[in-house]
């Protein structure tokens, strides 16, 4: 496993070394391009980790989590995730803020944390998607493509669960 | 939209909820704290995130993003048979941008192709086939390096942060197998 990261970065560097192509000129191009999207997902971060740590600091979260946590455990979800279950179909950046608080409190490694991972890395702002693609076109009935996108991301959280489980993580 | 209320329902829940459990200044300060960790958070895995967008931007160039589209060109097919050579030509960008990661480049492509193939819809206002799998297989996100999770990950201090990259293969193929076979399912049984 550890070296699939080294490989990949590898692999591409040599491609692109090997058809004579700007390396370097193309990695700071796409580094600029990820400063562009750190831009763009700062502002809704700050709107989504402010309301997260207020609902934190006030108990409200504690209370929601006793509520939904017997269903969770059911699932095999721990109850600290389904928070981003709930928002992750609606906002990626209000995804990446719920992801980096449960990494923040309940460890990067721990269970919460690994699940929380894979539920992000292997879902979509599936709405906001469905939303964009269809606005330019002359559908009306949009709502034909929501039962498969959502039959689609519960069968990616329930993936996530299993994947974790039979990998042994 | 959504986000009007799911926000808004956040801080005011918090506000009411904090003076029956007696923590308002806790929460008061909690914005401050909040703020706060957004700009830890956005600084601690900004390094990161550009390295990986970079080197994905060196694969893309490279002619990786060809190759990608030559091998997927046959999956095309069997999903879109029944489409336009422009607009298949788009999926097929718009399917190795979202393999990459390059979400920007992702959007504008599967656009383009929406259009083309509202086109060829014969009935404008429902959805066609090709419509339905285009967007179906949008909200699932096959990426072969999660890269702003991974980022994320070694911020809060992952021993190791790219092992949850075989699950996320795991569960994004599943749960692509799923969006596809749903439209595939729903449009045959349509048609009788």
């Amino acid at each position: 496993m550890e070296y699939i990261t080294p490989a990949v970065i590898a692999l591409i560097i040599i491609i692109a070394l090997s058809r004579k192509k700007t390396v370097y000129n193309d990695f700071i191009n796409g580094a600029g391009d990820g400063m562009r999207l750190l831009a763009d997902i700062f502002p809704p971060l700050v709107a989504v980790l402010t309301a997260a740590s207020m609902l934190k600091a006030s108990g409200a979260l504690e209370l929601m989590i006793g509520c939904i946590a017997p269903l969770a455990e059911k699932a095999g979800i721990p109850a600290e995730v389904m928070p981003l279950i709930l928002i992750r179909p609606v906002s990626g950046s209000g995804a990446i803020g719920i992801l980096s608080g449960i990494l923040s409190d309940q460890g990067a490694d721990s269970l919460a944390g690994r699940l929380a991972s894979v539920i992000c890395g292997s879902t979509e702002t599936t709405f906001y998607c469905i939303a964009v693609y269809f606005a330019k076109t002359r559908v009306k009935y949009v709502k034909r493509a929501v039962p498969c996108a959502v039959l689609a991301d519960l069968v990616g959280v329930a993936g996530a669960v299993t994947a974790l489980r039979l990998l042994g993580l | 939209m959504c986000m009007n209320w799911i926000w808004s329902g956040m801080i005011l829940v918090s506000i009411i909820t904090s003076v029956f459990t007696g923590r308002v200044s806790e929460t008061v300060n909690a914005v401050f704290e909040g703020a706060a960790t957004s700009v830890s958070t956005l600084i601690s895995f900004a390094g990161a995130m550009c390295f990986w967008t970079g080197i994905m931007r060196i694969a893309e160039g490279s002619g990786v993003s060809d190759t990608i589209c030559r091998i997927i060109a046959p999956l095309v097919k069997w999903l879109f048979p029944g489409c336009g050579d422009s607009a298949r030509r788009h999926i097929s960008m718009n399917m190795t941008a979202n393999m990459l990661g390059m979400g920007n480049a992702a959007t504008p492509m599967g656009m383009l192709a929406a259009q083309e193939l509202d086109m060829e819809n014969p009935r404008p206002e429902t959805p066609s086939y090709e419509m339905c799998m285009l967007v179906v297989i949008n909200t699932t996100s096959f990426q072969l390096i999660p890269t702003t999770i991974i980022a994320l990950r070694a911020a809060a201090g992952s021993a190791d942060p790219v092992s949850i990259i075989v699950p996320v293969w795991f569960a994004s193929a599943a749960a692509l197998a799923a969006g596809v076979l749903s439209v595939k399912m729903m449009y045959r049984l349509k048609r009788g």
